[in-house]
């Protein structure tokens, strides 16, 4: 991801422009434009007349009400959007699975349309028999099916100074979650034949960055994916159609789309995106290098800025948590800016490095609360407070920011981004 | 029919029906298999493809170029965002400077500054610059811009010329600037399997807000991502 290198403060204008606030709730306590001669005892229009008859909608779309519900990006971010990021709309979002459409997108030269024809994939070096597979080739070959997160190593990285962005879809809308149908990558290396010093492998794009990054081994043998299908369908052209490389609970940026070439060496390249980018700078002026594991991290999606409370009483609190060391474990809920714990209810399945959904369900009285959860996984890690991070890490890491996000929810129901100490 | 006969006979059903079963492929878990699928992969195809290069100049082209001819190229292909000293114009990315700044408040991230390896910056320029034009430059080309961003930053003379042949002489200051992931180490007090989970801290204050700072993007005005 790219830093935030201009500082321009372009919008100024108040951010919680749908939000009535509690004041405006009725007596229903629906605050939103709503139309009398819809509701009961009238009959409405849907009901007294024909809809669209099938193959309208040939691919559908969501409800026309739902037309805000759409990937964002932050215009200050990038210089250009073709190498920029947009954000997955987290607050508007429940279950585990991202929709395909929703799926936040980080391009490095924009998107390729790749025509599956002419797709081809390249696996050589240090192999016995370099070889290319056609689309078709990959799709024979046999295949599985998983259900992983991928989040940008970026993710959260705006917030290392401080609460920056007023909204979950931006502290956190670098990651997704959806089923990959692909090969095994070890398929693909058995095919070829792997020489006795094979110990890295290099995945490149065919995208005008032919990102490339540097793959230990092990890892590729072990779960990588090549894959072609997510939640079912094609690959959408934004997340690599035809093919992408899935790597289970890594950095998404070594996740390369539009895969076009495998290479098999015995060190690391050390490329541009290893190196200049996607390396964690620490106080001292020294980075780390290869910090491939995504930290268990757990965020409140609701309520969240961008979806404030709009009455009192019994409330659910939703949110996402994911580990890319292994199962999600236990989520903890905080409503006094982590003074006091409890547990969650993880609602759904919980597979390995794939995002969880939990709830905590509470009686909201009105008064002003600091949200909190703490995600906890297989391997013990509990996901730190941003003081914690920063102790450690300082604050010009830009990657790999897991630490807890606050949110201040006020007596009027509207919820801002804050920091705690 | 006899009972030789018989058995003849129903020995060739259960014969015809062997020979009708479909094969099953499935073989045993984690076994390597060759399946036939995949086309082999022609010296030809490969040089097409195999652009990438390692620090050790491990799949360098062949060609040369000097500062002076990489001067021209980049006033030409690249100043317009990376500034005519590398200096960037605008939000695009700083490619001289920042010596020193790494262990600061505002660390700036330049070629100089913080890549570790030639190749880092080689291999980059050669698959993804131009910004718009990627894989357009010649070998000559590619190496002279390299060797003119390299002299930006004071790490060759303006005599130099880069080619396979003296990849070797040129030393990046912040070569020793990384190390291997430590987290399991030094942030080892995050697997704590028991955390606290009442009165763990004094009473929270709030001492920063995002309303504040307000850089976030109005949902009404701005263009929408679409769904597509």
């Amino acid at each position: 991801m790219t830093e935030p290198t201009d500082k321009t403060r372009a919008s100024r204008r108040r951010f919680l422009v749908g939000a009535a606030g509690l004041a405006a709730a009725g007596a229903g306590g629906h605050a939103l434009a709503e139309n009398a001669k819809n509701l009961p005892p009238n009959v409405p229009d849907w009901t007294r007349r024909l809809g669209d008859g099938v193959g309208v909608r040939a691919y559908g779309n969501p409800s026309k009400y739902e037309k805000d519900v759409v990937r964002r990006t932050v215009s200050w971010l990038t210089a250009t959007p073709e190498s920029s990021v947009s954000f997955t709309p987290l607050h508007a979002l429940d279950g585990i699975i991202t929709p395909n459409g929703l799926c936040f997108e980080r391009h490095h030269s924009g998107i390729a349309e790749i025509d599956p024809n002419d797709y081809r994939l390249m696996l050589h070096g240090l192999v016995d028999k370099p070889l290319i597979f056609t689309l078709e080739d990959l799709q024979r070959l046999p295949r599985v099916n998983r259900i992983h997160f991928l989040e940008c190593a970026a993710n959260s990285g705006m917030e290392w100074r401080g609460a920056q962005l007023n909204g979950v879809q931006y502290t956190h809308g670098m990651v997704h979650c959806v089923q990959y149908t692909g090969v095994p990558l070890k398929i693909l290396l058995d095919q070829a034949g792997l020489k006795t010093n094979a110990k890295w492998i290099m995945a490149e794009g065919g995208d005008a960055a032919a990102m490339n990054r540097s793959i230990p081994l092990a890892k590729a043998l072990d779960d990588c994916l090549v894959a072609y299908r997510m939640n079912g369908e094609m690959l959408r052209p934004e997340q690599g159609y035809p093919v992408r490389l899935v790597v289970p609970g890594w950095e998404g940026n070594v996740w390369v789309k539009w895969l076009r070439r495998l290479k098999v060496g015995d060190q690391p390249w050390y490329t541009r995106e290893e190196t200049a980018k996607y390396t964690d700078l620490l106080a001292d002026g020294k980075a780390r290098k290869f910090t491939f594991e995504m930290d268990a991290k757990s965020v409140i999606t609701s309520p969240s800025p961008q979806a404030p409370l709009k009455q009192k009483g019994f409330t659910v609190i939703s949110g996402l948590a994911w580990s890319g060391r292994g199962k999600v474990s236990r989520v903890d809920v905080s409503l006094d800016g982590g003074r006091n714990w409890r547990a969650a209810r993880i609602d759904g399945p919980v597979f390995d490095r794939a995002c969880v959904r939990f709830y905590a369900e509470i009686d909201w009285n009105g008064e002003p609360l600091l949200l909190q959860s703490r995600a906890m996984d297989a391997t013990g890690y509990v996901q730190p407070s941003k003081d914690a991070l920063r102790k450690i890490r300082s604050v010009n890491s830009i990657y790999h920011n897991n630490g807890i996000q606050t949110w201040a929810l006020k007596a009027n129901g509207e919820v801002e981004n804050v920091e705690v100490g | 029919m006899s009972r030789s006969a018989r058995l003849a006979l129903s020995l060739t059903a259960l014969l015809v029906l062997v020979l009708a079963a479909p094969a099953w492929a499935q073989g045993k878990k984690d076994a390597a298999r060759n399946y036939g699928i995949g086309h082999a992969a022609t010296p030809e195809q490969i040089a097409g493809w195999d652009i990438d290069v390692r620090p050790d100049g491990q799949g360098a082209p062949p060609g040369h170029g000097s500062v002076k001819e990489g001067e021209k190229v980049y006033l030409d292909k690249c100043a317009a965002c990376h500034g005519e000293f590398g200096e960037s114009a605008g939000r695009w990315p700083q490619l001289a400077q920042g010596k020193g700044t790494l262990a600061s408040n505002d660390p700036v991230k330049t070629v100089g500054s913080y890549f570790p390896y030639l190749s880092s910056v080689f291999d980059y320029i050669r698959r993804a610059m131009p910004f718009g034009a990627a894989q357009s430059l010649s070998n000559d080309e590619l190496y002279a811009v390299t060797a003119y961003v390299l002299n930006l930053n004071d790490i060759v003379d303006d005599k130099f010329v880069l080619s396979k042949q003296t990849w070797g002489q040129v030393k990046m200051p912040n070569q020793g600037g990384f190390f291997d992931d430590d987290r399991d180490k030094a942030e080892k007090a995050f697997w704590n399997a028991k955390p606290c989970m009442s009165d763990c801290r004094p009473t929270v204050k709030i001492t920063g807000r995002a309303a504040v700072i307000d850089v976030t993007p109005d949902e009404k005005t701005q263009k929408r991502g679409g769904v597509e």
